[in-house]
């Protein structure tokens, strides 16, 4: 039982920062904006939330200066989305370039920074984890539930999950979801009915890098005591997953616990039981998340279809 | 301003048009040409980047930041010709891994599993380089060369039809496909070809070391009665060669066309009788192998040259590729020239430490020089617009210079 209950938490510290970061992308291409920066955003979101963390430690602790962390994460975020949301939609640049710009500006950016403020210049932020909660009061209490989804867990893994359900409604139950959806599927036809299609674009690229900034809190906080300007490519794989959720919320959600659940079993291989009897080097282990990843796709996309104006700049002029 | 656009539009197209017929269209068209317009786009981006540079220098640290710009500005060539070398050195793979991402971006694919074909050709080759010793000595460093080629087509065959038979996208597939290949790697590199004290591949036999192929006669500094040489070796000229290759089938074959068609409208060129299937895998099994031939020619240089590390890190040439073919413009002579570029002010920016400086200015640099050039594009597309528009508003007279454009291009008819 305890096996299974580390599992399903380390599952969590895998699948949450995807989920939401994947998110992140699905509001940027739904409003019909490739995100190929939400890695650059990851890190940018963590290296300021991370340093504020750094640098406030000392004064406080605990939930409160999480979830300070958190709202400047997300600010610093859908602040440094504005560069892509600039070139992709006001200059009509190519996507992938302006991506690709944002992907390497921000690790770069990071360890500069690092370096230029901190004593000794040195690149890592080192932070004292203090955020874990043991026990939530009662429902950790609650038996196996409580030990699966409330012991050893982080505030983040339930706002996660929060910002899934509100993207759900946002995306199906309100107008604005409904206008962003039909920018990324027929601007044009959007635009005819008085929808700006620049604004609601602008909105799912600030949200993903939103988003995509809390990810990378998220991401660093269980899994390492400093930040080191990288988040392991989870950017990439939150693109990936959200392709594999085929940009609804729901797979997506699903497509994140998959994957996580597949990361946690191989990096807990040596202490599950029959895992650990079996020859096998660890380095397969560690591929196997992506090699099962790609085999579930190989039957699950026949039908997958992008929004229809993904990456195609909106001209009002163009028929 | 104003002075500026009347010497462009009146004074220098009548001061052309009184040059002898032929060379002037000819240095008209080429002024008007869209590859003119392109390279003219980079290098701006790359002025714009370069002076975002210095303002990073300035506001870290006023004092030393003229010298420091110095100090990018000559890049590779502060140490004299060695320098030079190892600027073409660390391009080599580059180039190679530019040309991948940058012909399946012709060929409307997105490539993101350069790392992954990178590092699994430079692990074959490798392996074959320490392992295989009984070939004999000229073919050593080519088979293992052909194995590398060959190891990264296979990293882009399996994301290839997964795209064309299974709808998987490929930019999902070849991200896992990069991690599938890091680790897989490593686990060859530890079980085979370890060597534990310097964790590190071994070193290849030397059979299997690239030739110098002459370059050591150029790149290399007189240290005293010996030679310094530097790591550049005939991998930069197979490199090149592989340019032009691919420049050829993109350009000037059937089999291009049919590739780069696919990418613009896959079911147009279904109904036209290419079999876009087929294309499309093609298209993956060529960019894979040459991002895995450029693993293999990184990692074949002897000595002096690059060993592969065992680590949990995707190797970062595989993303370099991305902004190398995107400054080129997935031209693939432009790539060879943004690869030497971004190899060049890399090796300089290594030199920035000496004087307190971080050097990830250059990676800064780069990213703003990638993030101006997408800018750029919409500046190319209002530029012929608002000069059309300044002709018209602006200059009354300018109108005959227009019939004489109009009457030239007619006579070229």
């Amino acid at each position: 039982m305890n096996v299974l209950f580390l599992i399903v938490q380390q599952t969590m510290f895998f699948s949450i920062p995807l989920l939401i970061v994947a998110l992140g992308g699905l509001f940027s291409e739904r409003g019909g904006v490739t995100n190929i920066a939400l890695d650059g955003m990851m890190i940018m979101g963590a290296f300021t939330s991370i340093f504020f963390i750094n640098q406030m430690q000392a004064t406080m602790s605990g939930q409160s200066l999480l979830l300070i962390a958190i709202l400047i994460a997300v600010g610093t975020g859908a602040i440094f989305s504005l560069l892509h949301a600039y070139a992709s939609i006001n200059m009509k640049s190519d996507q992938i370039i302006s991506g690709t710009a944002i992907n390497m500006l921000a690790p770069a950016f990071a360890i500069y920074v690092a370096r230029m403020i901190q004593d000794n210049g040195i690149q890592q932020i080192s932070f004292n984890n203090t955020f874990r909660i043991s026990s939530v009061p009662i429902l950790g209490d609650i038996p196996v539930i409580g030990g699966l989804f409330f012991r050893n867990a982080y505030i983040t893994t339930y706002i996660g999950f929060a910002i899934l359900i509100v993207s759900v409604i946002v995306l199906y139950k309100t107008k604005f979801g409904l206008r962003l959806r039909a920018c990324g599927e027929h601007p044009h036809a959007a635009d005819s009915v008085g929808i700006n299609v620049y604004k609601m674009r602008y909105a799912g690229v600030i949200i993903s890098g939103a988003l995509a900034g809390l990810g990378g809190l998220v991401f660093v906080v269980p899994t390492s005591t400093n930040f080191n300007a990288t988040v392991s490519g989870y950017g990439f794989l939150a693109l990936a997953v959200m392709i594999f959720g085929q940009w609804k919320p729901l797979r997506v959600l699903f497509a994140a616990l998959f994957f996580g659940l597949m990361k946690t079993i191989a990096a807990a291989s040596s202490v599950i039981p029959i895992l650990a009897t079996l020859p096998i080097p660890s380095d397969v282990y560690k591929m196997t998340p992506f090699i099962a990843t790609l085999i579930v796709l190989a039957f699950s996309s026949k039908d997958s279809q992008a929004p229809r104006a993904v990456a195609i700049p909106y001209d009002k002029g163009s028929r | 301003m104003k002075r500026l656009q009347k010497f462009f539009m009146g004074h220098s197209i009548q001061r052309l048009s009184k040059m002898p017929g032929g060379s002037m269209k000819r240095l008209q068209h080429f002024f008007m040409s869209t590859g003119f317009n392109h390279a003219s786009a980079s290098v701006f981006s790359i002025i714009v980047g370069l002076l975002f540079g210095l303002i990073i220098l300035f506001i870290s640290n006023p004092s030393q930041a003229l010298e420091g710009f110095g100090i990018i500005l000559k890049g590779g060539f502060s140490t004299g010709a060695k320098g030079t070398g190892q600027v073409l050195y660390f391009a080599t793979p580059l180039i190679l891994t530019g040309l991948s991402v940058g012909f399946a971006f012709k060929t409307g694919l997105f490539n993101i599993g350069a790392a992954g074909q990178f590092i699994m050709g430079g692990t074959t080759a490798v392996y074959i380089g320490v392992l295989w010793t009984s070939i004999p000595a000229p073919f050593h460093w080519m088979v293992a060369l052909l194995g590398a080629t060959i190891m990264g087509g296979l990293w882009g065959l399996i994301p290839g039809l997964l795209k064309a038979y299974m709808n998987v996208h490929e930019v999902i597939s070849t991200i896992m496909m990069n991690y599938i290949g890091m680790y897989t790697a490593n686990f060859l590199v530890k079980s085979y070809i370890y060597d534990s004290q310097m964790a590190l591949s071994k070193n290849v036999a030397p059979t299997a070391v690239l030739p110098k192929g002459g370059l050591d006669y150029v790149f290399y500094n007189q240290m005293g009665n010996s030679k310094d040489l530097s790591t550049v070796n005939a991998g930069i000229i197979i490199a090149l060669v592989m340019a032009i290759i691919i420049f050829i089938i993109i350009n000037k074959t059937t089999f291009g066309y049919e590739l780069k068609a696919c990418g613009f409208n896959k079911n147009a060129s279904k109904y036209a009788g290419i079999n876009e299937k087929r294309s499309i895998v093609l298209s993956m099994v060529i960019a894979g192998a040459l991002a895995g031939l450029g693993g293999g020619l990184l990692y074949l240089s002897g000595g002096s040259g690059r060993r592969i590390r065992v680590v949990d890190v995707l190797a970062m040439e595989g993303f370099n590729g991305i902004p190398v073919a995107l400054l080129g413009l997935s031209n693939p002579i432009g790539i060879v020239f943004s690869a030497i570029f971004i190899s060049y002010i890399t090796v300089g920016g290594n030199y920035l430490q000496t004087l307190n400086f971080v050097p990830e200015i250059i990676e800064i640099i780069i990213a703003c020089i990638i993030y101006f050039s997408a800018l750029s594009m919409f500046f190319r597309t209002l530029l012929p617009r608002f000069i059309k528009f300044i002709k018209h508003k602006k200059f009354p007279e300018g109108e005959n210079i227009e019939e004489g454009q109009t009457q030239e291009e007619g006579g070229e008819l």
